[in-house]
């Protein structure tokens, strides 16, 4: 770390190595003792960005709701501009200038991150909530070496220096498979492969211990076998650690191989959620449908099926039903009127005027 | 079988790496090392393999924007490398290109007519009327409107802009097209029209593709035949159901070991290869396969394998068979 002279963070508890962080001081609702409470509760969230000084908004998520318990998975599913990105930012507050969370609540771990401070939020990112982003040479710094970056977390929320700091800097390069990582720490960015920057990326996510990890489309620039290598290394991860995942991504193949539930989002809102099975065995809204039927699967030549149209201008969407004017089934009710979420038995809960009845296939 | 339309012949390309001061010598880059594969007319040829395979190179030399090192590129009988003036023309005209990326492969300062007509202007006599009329006939191959002959890029979503990626492509008499990943930039809804919209193209005007791309299940479906590259060389060459169904050489396991499962319940592949594909400056002696295959043998460290005919059809290269 090079004793720099940025001043540690006030007041964190002295951390040990693997001491899950009590609680600060400050004022926080007591957490919940139940062990199946989520760890993450986001209810009815609403992330708008307003334009022209407020003339224009654009609801980027409206209205988005789900949780997340220890060693869970969820995908979330969508397009560019359906608000998956918009969400993830929404509950670790790095939204942009423009964009505000005008309603709903992001409970962690028993506490309501929409109300906290920014000063407060950097406590919890990099410590109990790491992100991980599509772009690693985006999210690492050229200019420092790996061992400051993995250090850097471990140095301000767990006070580590010294040889503690190089031991824990050295064990989770290896949790990230990193070889010889003595040598590697001292070596920067551009000397790594894709592969193995983004395995450094996630050995800072690991840094602070987290119990949330937040991987906006990590293997997105990946090679095949390398994406595969990185998937299995997060699923060990997770094994070891209990860490509750959410994967942001556009790729079912993805979802189908790491995730225990979907949220489907389209147009800022989640149309369906469910469990992973249940969605590719019986999807209930019309988009996730079409998206299945829209991915080529190894051995079929079957013509793919194709969604009309262009994903809707997050700007000026449709009324109704955002997905009406793409729907094959739709009917003249999804014009009008927006559908409600409807809860189905098996867990998975859709929005579509056609699941009304409880009838799951018109 | 009818001659191919391209047919690539012990197509090499080296690069000269950066010398050190002092230290003689060049090292290369042995980006493709003598690949051969032909094109039919009507036909997709898939390109897959992992980045620094060489595919791009290879696309690269077949769309002369490289001088091959070594090799041949034979088009409908004739070798390229000999063609100047009107046939060498004729020859630009009848290969064209469609990037990955429809954001960076359009300029942002040009109306859609005038893209899709530049080609018509340099490749054609034809009159100013004429070329309207064909731009308005490309872009209904393609299924966009007349009317979005005068708007520029930016006013297009990346599924549009690929259209007219492609319809820029058609507008000459195109014989072949070099597809370099045209489908992963966009979104996932919309990628399913282009690749239904290149099947339909192609049955309606029998013209050939080389697709390259990196997603299995995706060049599986669109190709009739897929070559497999590794390191500058063609490791397995078959039909691609033969390969999808029985792929024999262990690189090409390993590929579909890694693909991404298309359902939840799917069989988790039992192995995924270690390692990274290694720096094509120090290639691995004998096969460049064996020090991340679980099945290498000492040969294979000595003998660089050659491709033989595989079971049912197609070629591999590797000791074990």
């Amino acid at each position: 770390m090079g004793g720099s002279g940025r001043p540690p963070n006030p007041p964190t508890p002295p951390g040990g190595r693997e001491v899950r962080p009590p609680a600060s001081a400050d004022v926080r609702a007591p957490l919940s003792k139940d062990p199946h409470a989520p760890i993450l509760d986001v209810a009815n969230l609403q992330t708008h960005f307003s334009t022209f000084g407020g003339s224009r908004v654009i609801k980027a998520v409206d209205g988005v709701s789900f949780t997340l318990h220890e060693g869970e998975t969820l995908g979330l599913v969508g397009e560019s501009g359906s608000g998956k990105t918009t969400t993830c930012l929404s509950i670790v507050g790095l939204l942009p200038k423009a964009a505000r969370i005008v309603g709903g609540e992001v409970i962690f771990e028993g506490e309501d991150l929409t109300r906290k401070s920014q000063r407060e939020l950097r406590r919890i990112r990099g410590r109990r909530i790491a992100t991980i982003l599509q772009d690693p040479m985006a999210s690492l710094n050229p200019l420092f070496t790996i061992f400051r970056q993995v250090a850097e977390p471990a140095f301000f929320h767990q006070q580590l220096r010294g040889r503690s700091l190089r031991e824990r800097v050295q064990h989770l390069l290896r949790a990230v498979r990193i070889p010889s990582p003595e040598w590697r720490a001292r070596e920067y960015p551009h000397q790594m492969s894709g592969g193995m920057r983004q395995r450094i990326v996630g050995a800072i996510a690991l840094a602070g211990g987290p119990r949330l990890v937040i991987a906006d489309e990590p293997t997105t620039n990946l090679d095949v076998t390398i994406q595969a290598q990185y998937l299995d290394l997060l699923k060990d991860i997770q094994r070891e650690t209990g860490v509750a995942l959410i994967f942001v991504t556009h790729n079912l193949g993805i979802v189908a191989k790491m995730c225990d539930r979907v949220a489907v989002m389209y147009a800022g809102k989640i149309v369906e959620q469910a469990p992973v099975r249940e969605l590719f065995n019986d999807p209930k809204h019309p988009y996730t449908r079409a998206l299945l039927g829209s991915v080529p699967k190894l051995g079929s030549k079957d013509p793919l099926y194709s969604i009309p149209g262009q994903p809707p201008n997050p700007a000026s969407l449709p009324a109704g039903c955002a997905f009406h004017p793409r729907c094959p089934e739709a009917v003249p009710r999804c014009l009008t009127d927006e559908p409600e979420d409807f809860h189905l038995g098996d867990g998975s809960v859709a929005r579509c005027w056609l699941l009304k009845d409880g009838v799951a296939r018109p | 079988m009818a001659s191919p339309v391209l047919e690539v012949r012990g197509l090499t390309k080296h690069f000269a790496a950066r010398q050190r001061l002092f230290k003689r010598g060049a090292a290369w880059v042995k980006a493709v090392d003598g690949v051969d594969f032909a094109i039919h007319s009507g036909e997709t040829l898939g390109l897959i393999g992992e980045s620094g395979c060489g595919k791009t190179t290879t696309s690269k030399l077949i769309l002369l924007q490289e001088k091959p090192t070594a090799g041949a590129i034979m088009f409908e009988g004739r070798d390229i490398a000999d063609l100047a003036g009107a046939a060498l023309m004729a020859y630009r005209r009848a290969v064209q290109v469609v990037f990955q990326d429809p954001f960076s492969s359009l300029s942002p300062r040009m109306r859609v007519a005038d893209i899709i007509a530049e080609p018509l202007e340099i490749h054609t006599q034809l009159s100013r009327d004429a070329i309207r009329g064909r731009v308005v006939e490309v872009l209904d191959l393609v299924g966009l409107p007349p009317d979005v002959a005068p708007l520029f890029p930016h006013e297009f979503s990346g599924g549009q802009r690929q259209r007219v990626a492609i319809a820029r492509a058609l507008a000459t008499d195109t014989r072949l097209i070099v597809l370099d990943e045209p489908v992963s930039a966009l979104d996932v809804s919309v990628r399913a029209q282009i690749i239904n919209q290149l099947e339909h193209l192609q049955r309606m005007l029998g013209v050939s593709y080389l697709f390259i791309g990196h997603d299995l299940a995706t060049v599986a479906h669109i190709s009739h035949r897929i070559a497999v590259m590794y390191l500058g060389k063609i490791v397995e060459i078959a039909d691609s159901d033969a390969l999808s169904t029985r792929p024999m050489h262990p690189y090409t396991k390993a590929l579909f070991a890694a693909a991404l499962p298309s359902h939840p319940d799917d069989p988790p592949h039992e192995r995924v290869i270690a390692g990274e594909v290694p720096s094509a400056l120090h290639l691995p002696s004998g096969c460049r396969f064996h020090p991340r295959c679980p099945s290498a043998m000492p040969i294979c460290s000595q003998v660089e394998p050659v491709l033989q005919p595989r079971d049912g059809n197609g070629e591999v290269a590797c000791h074990l068979y």
